[in-house]
């Protein structure tokens, strides 16, 4: 599990996260709620190892791993899918996803039954595995990202706003496979804009606003309350 | 794939050619252009490392010549004043300037983008200066004279000018082959992904420092190596084997030939020198047509000769298939090449 105790992120003078207090508890789906430079990619970026907190503590399965660098991160089981899908573009769809095995490519039985687990996950990437990833439609991309962050064989599971620029049909099916992903026994941290959505398939929700967590509960409480659904849902 | 497939590939017959014509050249061309296409080879070897930095890494490193410079000089110290073989000397120096580059890289891979630029360039003057202000090891501005030829290798000797250009060609097969060998590889794979994204490639479980030393390691061994060379083949050397201006000169090759390309730097070396020679009445004026060349390529033919004419082929092959899957029903289709 993960906790993440008194985090705070500064650049320079400027504090994007404040005493950030979240956890993770194994076989949750927690979304983590916020408007565009609410700090949840800082958050992300904090918790796989590429910034470094001023203070606090994230602790991983009762192990501190603050100021581990993220190569390192990688392989205790914490793994990320950045936002913007961020593929190599002229490679193939295949090696796109091994390189997602990168951390365990010496265990090649392992790395072969994470690609057949990727592929039954999502089986037009099977289709397309020799084309590049650059020709793939958005939502095929995404599911390359996605797919190439489990290659690692994560227990946790980092997703950064995966529906963005995804059209709605491509979303449902998006967020039923992140939902497929988490009963399979991957505890997963989702950042999302599209609260209504997440909100419905997610455990236990964090709303990030200004760098802080100005609430967190059980996600069906957070979709029946006034405020939240004023700034996130709409209507 | 199966290998058979493989050999009617364009690329495989580009390079059969490439191999007889260079086999065949000192049959066919006076001892001059022998010479200036051994340097070019020489050259090339060093651009490699560069594309390996550059191209495939996505680190500009300016320090270059100063790599060749301490081939050179090592070597040529080595051979001259302690008559240690050529063929030891020239591992003993492609390995210690790989291992100085990891000592730098260890402080210059703590910057990125145009600082890194910017500091290896001045690593690179400093190489240079301390090449010409060393007097009592290098000579100074007098340099070493009368290196050693490389000393016979079993039965074969090195001492005409065909043979050495025969040992050079050697050299740059064996360098194209590794290249080829490690941008094909997972660690090529690797240094790409660095040179997309560095954060990625960390959130993958890539060390970025360690491979980055490694990319820089590998360039400093084949340019060292080329520069050890340099020392054997032309046999004086001053500090201008150091000049900055000789980066520049890679750097040049390497664009006109085309980055992350395992044909770039031998095109564009050869294209470059060829152009060279044909400017030489020009003297130092050949430069502006070089600015004026390089502006175009960097505009227009980002990718160099060698990506472009990729581009062009691969249009050609798209245009060809469709006109016989019209023709034909069933054609199986060859998997598209990369790199």
């Amino acid at each position: 599990m993960l906790k993440v105790k008194n985090l705070s992120v500064a650049f320079g003078s400027y504090r994007a996260l404040q005493d950030i207090e979240l956890e993770i508890n194994p076989g949750e789906l927690v979304v983590l709620l916020g408007a565009n430079g609410a700090g949840k990619s800082t958050l992300f970026r904090a918790i796989s190892g590429l910034i470094r907190p001023s203070a606090g503590t994230i602790e991983y399965n009762g192990k501190t791993i603050t100021g581990q660098p993220a190569h390192q991160v990688v392989r205790y089981g914490i793994s990320q899918c950045p936002e913007g899908r961020q593929l190599f573009p002229m490679m193939s769809v295949e090696k796109n996803l091994l390189l997602g095995a990168y951390a365990r490519r010496k265990d090649r039985e392992g790395v072969r039954r994470s690609l057949r687990l990727v592929y039954d996950l999502f089986p037009i990437l099977q289709e397309k595995g020799h084309l590049s990833a650059g020709s793939l439609s958005g939502g095929q991309q995404q599911m390359v990202a996605i797919g190439r962050a489990l290659m690692s064989a994560p227990q946790l599971l980092l997703l950064d706003e995966p529906s963005i620029g995804l059209a709605p049909l491509v979303v449902k099916q998006m967020f039923e496979t992140i939902q497929r992903i988490n009963e399979a026994g991957t505890m997963v941290l989702l950042a999302e804009q599209n609260a209504n959505m997440a909100l419905k398939i997610s455990h236990r929700g964090y709303v990030l606003e200004n760098g802080r967590v100005v609430m967190h509960d059980k996600s069906e409480a957070l979709a029946g309350n006034e405020e939240v659904k004023k700034a996130y849902i709409g209507g | 794939m199966a290998g058979q497939k493989k050999w009617f590939k364009g690329s495989t017959l580009l390079v059969v050619l490439f191999l007889l014509a260079a086999l065949a050249l000192p049959q066919f061309v006076s001892r001059y252009y022998i010479q200036v296409i051994a340097m070019s080879f020489i050259f090339a070897i060093a651009v490699y490392g560069l594309n390996l930095m550059e191209g495939y890494l996505g680190l500009l490193s300016l320090a270059q010549a100063g790599f060749f410079g301490i081939g050179a000089y090592m070597s040529g110290l080595l051979t001259l004043k302690i008559h240690v073989s050529f063929w030891l000397a020239l591992p003993i120096t492609a390995l210690l300037t790989a291992v100085l580059a990891v000592l730098i890289g260890f402080i210059s891979f703590r910057t990125r983008g145009h600082y890194f630029v910017i500091l290896t360039l001045c690593i690179g003057v400093i190489i240079n200066l301390v090449i010409e202000k060393w007097e009592s090891l290098t000579g100074g501005v007098r340099g070493l004279i009368g290196i050693p030829k490389p000393s016979p290798l079993g039965p074969l000797t090195f001492n005409t000018l065909e043979s050495q250009y025969y040992l050079v060609l050697a050299f740059l097969i064996l360098t194209v082959f590794v290249m080829q060998r490690v941008v094909n590889s997972l660690v090529g794979r690797t240094f790409v992904s660095i040179r997309n994204s560095e954060e990625l490639a960390a959130t993958l479980g890539i060390n970025v420092m360690a491979n980055k030393l490694l990319a820089f390691a590998i360039a400093a061994f084949f340019t060292g190596m080329a520069g050890a060379l340099y020392a054997g083949f032309i046999r004086f050397i001053g500090p201008d084997v150091s000049n900055p201006n000789l980066t520049f000169e890679f750097l040049l090759y390497l664009l006109i030939g085309g980055q992350a390309t395992i044909a770039g730097p031998i095109v564009g070396t050869l294209v470059a020198s060829g152009l060279t020679e044909g400017l030489q009445f020009f003297q130092e004026y050949r430069m502006v047509i070089f600015g004026a060349l390089l502006m175009i390529m960097v505009k227009f033919f980002p990718w160099g000769i060698v990506g472009f004419s990729k581009m062009l082929w691969s249009k050609y092959q798209k245009h060809f298939m469709k006109k016989a899957s019209e023709g034909t029903a069933t054609m199986s289709t060859a998997k598209g090449g990369e790199i």
